[in-house]
């Protein structure tokens, strides 16, 4: 099986530690000039999420862990899994509830969306940095205000709930951050 | 931009030489010889967490290892009476690349018959500022940098009571640890940072077990290595001993290398039996230190990415 060894080390690299696949958020090689040299990073688990200051002895060597990201389309959910399909071979996946998460709220269907698979498993996804989207829910507020200011929580057609200025409308189509979960524009 | 690039080319040529003309002037004007030693020698050092480079042609036959540092060529010389002596050189290192760190880098080492620590450290200090002008300096033992810094005593504090500490500052740390480990891990990330910015601060009086070449005394908190260390801010820019002159603990302490090798799975390293030979005829009393150049320069000119003072990585 492949391997990395500590000098490989950089954010990014993922490896198996513990029997779990890790990524680096963090590296900093530490070099004494004396005694044993150290890699100091910052550890993602990535199915559990934890992030963990860990300190490694340089030269010491981790299996490479058989993560994968990749951009698929999402099809639907049964309630218990949620379907995705890789639009080049077809092939479809089924993630579950620990993998989707948080996340739920940004899935619509046939837009794509990043799947992270450990040994062919989803562990997590990734909605785009921005989607579009047509407003379903909100309150009439104000109309004739542009300020801004204030706000409004909008319901958004895959259900997830953002603040957006009072001057939006049901049936509207607005540009959100999915990071921040900020409304940018009107699309 | 070309233009730019050239003159930042000439500019770091000339920093690296006339720096270089002001240090060669000084040790003339003090009687101290420049000599040079082989870079690529048959022996090679035994300390276990040092990664050697060894030559080999492309049938694999080994030609012997690029030096690490000229530590043993320049103690042999001063066996053999060369008396005090200097040389630039080149030191390889392999895994060592970074902001700091090259693999290939230029050493200025330097010896002086018949002085000790504290001496050469004045005179390391004299040298900084021959090159980049005053800068002030601080003077703190090992142990009062842990405890002015981190508020723990190194020569008191028992293995676990260090193992707890330093993972509550650290995070998750690696199992199987020494406890000198413990403190140069802690040294390096949390007290050399904290050493004072545009001041120079000297180390000195490491514990025993990082007494590497220097000669071990005792004191009233314990055994202490007669070794220092001078840093520019968080900078390490040299590392100096009052020499260990003794054969027989030299090649105790090779032979012990050896084994922490043998513990850690690393290959075993053949002792420089040349070396033990010559220090039987005689190492006089003296006090060496290397000092790393491309780094003096980075603290002359202020910058913090060793890239910056080598011309061959400012080529347009």
């Amino acid at each position: 099986m492949a391997t990395y060894t500590t000098n490989d080390f950089r954010p990014g690299l993922k490896f198996m530690l513990d029997g779990e696949p890790v990524a680096i958020v963090e590296n900093n090689f530490v070099r004494p000039g004396k005694g044993q040299a150290f890699a100091k990073t910052k550890v993602h688990y990535l199915l559990t999420g934890r992030m963990v200051e860990k300190t490694f002895k340089s030269g010491e060597s981790y299996d490479v862990a058989d993560v994968m990201e990749t951009d698929m389309e999402y099809l639907y959910t049964d309630g218990e899994f949620w379907h995705f399909m890789d639009p080049a071979s077809f092939e479809q996946v089924a993630a579950d509830e620990k993998a989707v998460g948080e996340n739920a709220k940004w899935l619509k269907e046939q837009e794509s969306c990043m799947v992270t698979l450990f040994n062919g498993t989803p562990i997590s996804i990734t909605p785009p940095n921005f989607v579009v989207q047509e407003v379903v829910e909100t309150d009439p507020g104000l109309k004739g205000d542009t300020s801004g200011s204030g706000g409004k929580p909008a319901t958004l057609e895959s259900g997830a709930v953002v603040r957006v200025p009072l001057f939006v409308q049901i049936g509207e189509k607005i540009k959100v951050d999915t990071r921040s979960c900020e409304y940018v524009s009107r699309a | 931009m070309q233009g730019e690039n050239t003159n930042q080319v000439s500019q770091i040529l000339n920093l690296r030489a006339k720096t270089k003309a002001l240090i060669r002037d000084y040790f003339l004007q003090h009687q101290v010889i420049e000599v040079d030693t082989p870079l690529l020698a048959k022996y090679s050092v035994t300390d276990p967490y040092m990664s050697q480079l060894e030559a080999n042609n492309l049938q694999g036959k080994s030609h012997g290892f690029l030096q690490t540092s000229p530590e043993y060529s320049m103690k042999k010389l001063l066996c053999h009476g060369a008396g005090d002596i200097y040389q630039f050189d080149k030191a390889f290192r392999a895994d060592e690349s970074g902001e700091h760190h090259r693999t290939e880098f230029t050493m200025l080492e330097w010896y002086r018959i018949g002085w000790d620590d504290q001496q050469l450290m004045d005179e390391v200090h004299r040298i900084i500022q021959l090159c980049v002008g005053s800068i002030e300096r601080i003077d703190i033992s090992y142990r009062d940098a842990f405890i002015r810094y981190l508020a723990i005593d190194p020569f008191t504090i028992d293995e676990r009571e260090l193992a707890e500490f330093a993972t509550k500052l650290l995070g998750e740390l690696p199992g199987n640890m020494l406890f000198d480990n413990y403190l140069t891990l802690l040294f390096s990330t949390k007290v050399e940072s904290q050493f004072e910015a545009n001041k120079v601060t000297f180390v000195y009086d490491f514990p025993a077990s990082q007494a590497a070449l220097a000669k071990i005394v005792e004191t009233e908190y314990g055994l202490i290595g007669k070794r220092f260390e001078a840093y520019a801010g968080g900078l390490e820019l040299a590392n100096g001993f009052d020499e260990l002159t003794e054969p027989d603990t030299q090649l105790k302490r090779f032979q012990e290398e050896n084994d922490t090798r043998r513990q850690l799975g690393y290959p075993q390293v053949e002792i420089d039996r040349q070396l033990i030979r010559a220090m039987e005829r005689g190492l006089p009393a003296c006090a060496g230190v290397a000092l790393g150049f491309d780094r003096l320069l980075m603290l002359k000119w202020g910058v913090n990415d060793i890239s910056r003072v080598l011309p061959l990585e400012n080529l347009p």
